[in-house]
């Protein structure tokens, strides 16, 4: 029984592939989004855990020098001589132009069990090869396939180490890094018994796990905004979805009515329904894992971009396969699938046996309705509202914009009503008249689609005015930080000196740039010497500053920080800071720092000199007439030597900048337009779902005379006019949700603030996107419009008689 | 990889306490120096390290007795291993060093693993003054200028829930086993320099996790190098160093073979210090009743004789659990004999599956 209800279902499909297509796309673009994003979620916190698991990094504590120089080897064997437990890491990054390979030197003989380091195992495994010279280098597969710095021992592929980097012994890493000091000490979870705290025995600075800056922590926000995205995109395709089985539904009345006369119990005919949804929406649910696996490995690569360029955070720009992964979107998928198809059933369920077998447009106008929704938006955005202002978490921020986007969407069919009706009001004749009423009329059909199409745009003008205003900033403080017009660094002190020799009577100025990586409110930071030149007073915009800051700066009185520093740690002017132990500054004024996720502070030059003596500036910006630049430049790397790369033009430095700033923001505009596309899919299902029930009200105007193509024509603009009304409508929201991003969002995520900047132009492309998405998606159900068969026209009436 | 490493790393060491089958061990001696006869010593120099060679130890072993009579053992070694014949400093070194310290009751038996790289001073070994140490756990001389370096020693180590400090004084003169120190391995020819230092009294310390207790005694050092001390059938070792209650002394050794039979050496020592080497087949060592240590039947009761010295002894272990539970695993620990001459000494047992 169930069989044959269920070969007469799909017979349905067989004479609409068109349909069939469509339910199977929607649901597959909707797996596809939505499985994607979580594919690159998975693979970059994998890589996270890896990256923390490395040498127990997760749970082991280590012993660094206050200032962030390495450990002086002594010190490391005089710890071992009284019997602590400690191993000594040396490690750093090697480069070569655009090759970089971070090592990992190790001593196997005193690491802790904890570090877990891979296996020393195999049949071509060479211990003693591993110990000496030339060594042996563990990495990934990936990370060997390069590209790699030249000169590089032997390499040795093992499985489970993070993306770019190299496990080796610590006296390889020693020799290739040039560094005899190690970088740190790992301390063993059991120390002797009998020997007093480490702390008392060692002036090197313990940090836990947790001190130190987690890039899964860091990362966090960015993986919630994907997966926003993920979920926006899923919600779109629901919407396909629902418009496609609504669609089959309406048109097989017919069918269900005649299978239920014939005494086909309506449990079998749910069954059958049922059965038919689960085949489909598997189906869909695998071409759209095989979709998503395909964008997700498109994007990866541009996402490990932006990640390391964002976080310093390593990703493999490769995808693995998680069945895992796959089962769980599968599942999203009939979830989905059955949320789209519930109401159809429901209304198979409560169809009386001998119900007219026409099709009618879905939902009669319900004022009622449209009101009860429009009290349940403003709840909602008034929740988004009182999140955005009194929230403090991402968590909230995330929940502000979900309620904005919610409520938005819930306000859309009313607001469009209103706003037809008013236009009514001035429409001139009577065909203006019927084409605003006609539209009104079938904006409870399409306003799931127009839902969608809504959230696309506001989501686009939304991110698009983040990313511009972060972009606008970030060029406008660029400007103002790199005022020096060359950059040069020497190789070493003695070459440091004659540079200075050499510039001094060539420039205007020679500014030591000189820092020192070290621990700021408990967070890794750098501090920064400055000389006092205007250079810096003109240029560097305090956000808020004690009076006078610059003069108290000069004297060595206090010290500057960044904005991230500032807000992590909740200082202000007036606090004061350790920069290295025993060192303690008033807090003078707070600097932004975008796109730095450290902790910074500057104090003078005079300053930093004499706290920090071991560190001698190598690098300098000169200041030079713009005209003589490149001159300068020339004279540095012909007459002086200098390598090409160490004279740097302050434009090849803004050029460096803006491109790992676009990357960043490549994947928000990969997602963007996708879910414009899908919006403007959905509002294609639902203008077909629409064309075939509204015959009916088509065919009295056209037997008073309208032609075809003239309805036609009416169809493609009733279209733009809604897209249109929509954009209008997505505008405020996206600006809030722009306003969201950067003042609620942002502050929460990176810590800083950005002004935030309107870009009409690009509101006007995406106005024109619209409404081309829109045409596109109308062209189709006008052209059948247009080349009806009047017969069929006809029929309409033959049939109300 | 720790156990790996350290197992490969062992393979490297091996030797005295470790079982054939390793890697390296077998093999030539590619590079290195080898033992040559007639073996002449330089003193301080080769208490020292002999980088040129693969392998070498500093090994020590002390019967002690607590103010109750109780029978105590203490054990420290130090392992060097050459990856290369070379002596660089700094993290270049291609001398690896391994130590293992023991302390045995009658009921408990406690082990501690150290490993270190040579060349940046966490381990090693100087002549003068005498010092060898890996982390804090050393053998360090005391005695004066004039006399040789190991006539007094001390020495100590701490591991989890164990550790002793002792004083050794000597009241003989160095020991050179085989051929005045070039001592044979095998029947194919494989030898190590070989001296020891059996005759010092001991004072000092043990803590065990109950406390603290004073101790004395007797103990024996067995220095050793050589670049190849096993043929590639030899499985495994058992080794002895006795003392008589006459103040005579034994070292006796058998390597258990695969394919030949066992290869077996002896020097017997007098109470003045006058020895006598035996070659193989003098000494005869048979078990005599084994126990289960660590899932493995090993023969901790021993029928030793030296028919030249109207010797027929049984040694008996002090615990018989006195499993050295290291990376590569091993038996050792005091013994008590009984027999034609009583006496006490330590026993060590290698290569047992």
């Amino acid at each position: 029984m169930v069989y044959t209800a269920l070969s007469t279902l799909f017979s349905h499909w067989r004479r609409h592939p068109g349909q069939l297509a469509m339910l199977v796309l929607g649901l597959a673009l909707a797996t596809a989004l939505w499985s994607g994003v979580q594919a690159i979620n998975t693979e970059a916190r994998a890589a996270y855990a890896d990256a923390a698991a490395t040498l127990g990094q997760d749970r082991l504590d280590r012993l660094v020098r206050a200032d962030g120089r390495p450990v002086p080897l002594a010190d490391y064997i005089a710890l071992r001589r009284a019997g602590y437990l400690v191993s000594p890491v040396i490690s750093g990054e090697l480069r070569a132009g655009d090759a970089r390979l971070r090592l990992l030197g190790i001593d196997p003989l005193t690491a802790p069990p904890e570090a877990n380091t891979p296996t020393l195992q195999g049949e071509d495994f060479n211990l003693a090869a591993f110990f000496t010279a030339p060594g042996l280098l563990l990495m990934t597969g990936a990370t060997a396939a390069g590209p790699l710095p030249p000169d590089l021992p032997p390499i040795r592929t093992t499985e489970s180490f993070p993306p770019g980097a190299a496990l080796t012994d610590i006296g390889t890493a020693a020799r290739l890094l040039g560094q005899s000091d190690p970088s740190y000490l790992l301390i063993w979870l059991d120390q002797p018994a009998h020997l007093p705290p480490l702390s008392t025995a060692t002036n090197l600075q313990r940090v836990a796990p947790e001190q130190r800056a987690d890039p899964a922590q860091l990362t966090e926000s960015f993986h919630l905004n994907l997966t926003a995205f993920g979920l926006l995109a899923f919600a779109v395709g629901l919407f396909i979805v629902h418009a496609a089985i609504g669609l089959a539904f309406e048109q097989r009345r017919a069918t269900i009515r005649t299978l239920r006369a014939l005494g086909l119990p309506l449990r079998s005919l749910l069954t059958a329904f049922g059965l038919e949804l689960a085949v489909l929406s598997l189906f869909a649910g695998l071409v759209g894992i095989i979709l998503g696996y395909a964008i997700a490995a498109a994007l990866m690569p541009g996402v490990a971009g932006t990640l390391r360029g964002l976080y310093g955070a390593d990703l493999p720009g490769t995808l693995s396969f998680d069945p895992i992964w796959a089962l769980a979107a599968l599942a999203m998928t009939l979830a989905g699938a059955a949320l789209a198809g519930a109401q159809a059933m429901g209304r198979t369920a409560r169809m009386p046996i001998l119900a007219p077998a026409l099709p009618q447009a879905w939902h009669q106008a319900s004022t009622r309705q449209m009101r009860r929704q429009a009290g349940v938006a403003l709840a909602l955005l008034s929740l988004s509202g009182t999140l955005a202002l009194w929230g403090d978490s991402l968590i909230l921020g995330f929940g502000a914009v979900a309620c904005l986007f919610l409520g938005a969407a819930l306000l859309l069919p009313i607001t469009l009503s209103t706003l037809l009706r008013l236009a009514q009001r001035g429409a001139r004749g009577p065909l203006g008249e019927w084409l605003l009423a006609d539209t009104r009329q079938q904006l409870p059909g399409l306003s799931l689609a127009l839902m969608a199409l809504l959230l696309a745009l506001s989501a686009n003008i939304g991110v698009s005015t983040m990313v511009g205003s972060f972009r606008a900033t970030f060029v406008g403080w660029l400007d103002q930080r790199l005022v020096a017009e060359l950059y040069v660094t020497a190789q070493t002190e003695a070459e440091a000196a004659r540079l200075v020799a050499y510039l001094t009577p060539r420039t205007e100025a020679v500014l030591p740039v000189v820092w020192a990586d070290t621990t700021l409110a408990g967070r890794p930071g750098a501090v920064y010497g400055q000389a006092d030149h205007p250079t810096f007073r003109d240029h560097w915009p305090l956000l808020a500053a004690l009076p006078d800051a610059w003069d108290s700066l000069a004297t060595g009185d206090g010290v500057l920080i960044n904005e991230q520093l500032a807000r992590f740690a909740g200082l202000s002017p007036g606090d004061s800071l350790t920069i290295t132990p025993g060192v303690t500054l008033e807090i003078l004024g707070i600097y932004s720092d975008y796109g730095n996720p450290e902790a910074q502070a500057i104090i003078t030059d005079d300053l930093f000199a004499a706290t920090f003596p071991d560190i001698a500036p190598t690098r300098f910006a000169l200041r030079v007439a713009p005209t003589a630049t490149a001159a300068l430049a020339s004279a540095l790397r012909d007459d002086f030597g200098l390598p090409a790369d160490a004279v740097i033009n302050q434009t090849q430095i803004k050029r460096f900048s803006l491109e790992i700033f676009e990357q960043t923001f490549l994947i928000t505009g990969a997602l963007n337009l996708l879910t414009l596309g899908v919006a403007g899919f959905a509002l294609l299902t639902g203008l077909l779902t629409l064309a075939d029930m509204r015959l009916p009200q088509l065919a009295p105007v056209w037997a008073l005379g309208i032609t075809r193509a003239r309805l036609a024509r009416f169809e493609l603009i009733r279209s733009l006019i809604l897209a249109a009304l929509t954009f209008v409508l997505a505008l405020p929201v996206g600006l809030a949700l722009a306003w969201m991003l950067l003042a609620v969002i942002n502050v929460q995520a990176f810590g800083w603030r950005l002004p935030m900047q309107v870009f009409p132009a690009d509101a006007g492309r995406l106005l024109a996107l619209a409404l081309l998405a829109a045409c596109v998606a109308a062209a189709l159900p006008a052209l059948r419009l247009a080349r009806i068969s009047p017969s069929r026209l006809l029929k309409v009436f033959a049939h109300e008689a | 990889m720790k156990l790996s490493l350290c197992a490969a790393l062992l393979c490297l060491i091996a030797g005295h306490a470790t079982a054939q089958g390793f890697a390296g061990l077998g093999s030539d001696a590619e590079g290195f120096a080898i033992p040559q006869s007639p073996a002449i010593f330089d003193f301080p120099t080769d208490h020292g390290a002999h980088p040129a060679y693969r392998i070498e130890w500093w090994y020590l072993t002390a019967n002690l007795t607590g103010p109750d009579g109780t029978a105590y053992g203490a054990q420290w070694t130090l392992f060097r291993s050459a990856l290369t014949p070379n002596d660089a400093t700094g993290w270049e070194a291609s001398q690896l060093w391994m130590a293992h310290a023991g302390l045995t009751t009658p009921d408990t038996h406690l082990s501690a693993e150290r490993l270190a790289r040579g060349g940046i001073g966490q381990a090693g070994v100087t002549t003068t003054p005498f010092a060898a140490w890996i982390d804090d756990w050393s053998m360090t001389s005391t005695a004066p200028a004039t006399a040789d370096a190991l006539d007094a020693l001390s020495i100590g180590a701490i591991g989890d829930g164990f550790a002793y400090d002792l004083s050794l004084t000597a009241s003989g003169p160095l020991i050179f086993h085989g051929q005045a120190g070039y001592s044979v391995k095998s029947a194919q020819g494989q030898a190590s320099y070989y001296y020891s230092q059996p005759f010092y009294d001991v004072a000092g310390s043990i803590t065990l996790p109950g406390g603290t207790i004073p101790v004395t005694g007797t103990a024996w050092l067995d220095r050793e190098w050589s670049s190849q001390p096993l043929s590639e059938t030899q499985d495994g070792w058992d080794w002895v160093s006795l003392q008589f209650d006459d103040g005579a002394r034994l070292m006796g050794f058998t390597l258990r073979d695969s394919a030949r039979a066992p290869f077996t050496a002896a020097t017997w020592i007098d109470a003045d210090g006058t020895t006598q080497s035996y070659p193989d087949g003098a000494l005869r060592m048979t078990p005599h009743a084994t126990t289960q240590v660590a899932g493995r039947a090993i023969p901790t009761t021993w029928r030793i004789a030296l028919p030249d010295r109207a010797l027929d002894i049984t040694a008996t272990a002090l615990n018989p659990q006195s499993w050295m539970d290291v990376s590569v695993a091993y038996w050792e620990g005091p013994v008590t004999i009984t027999g034609t001459h009583q006496g006490r000494g330590y026993l060590e047992m290698t290569g047992y599956e």
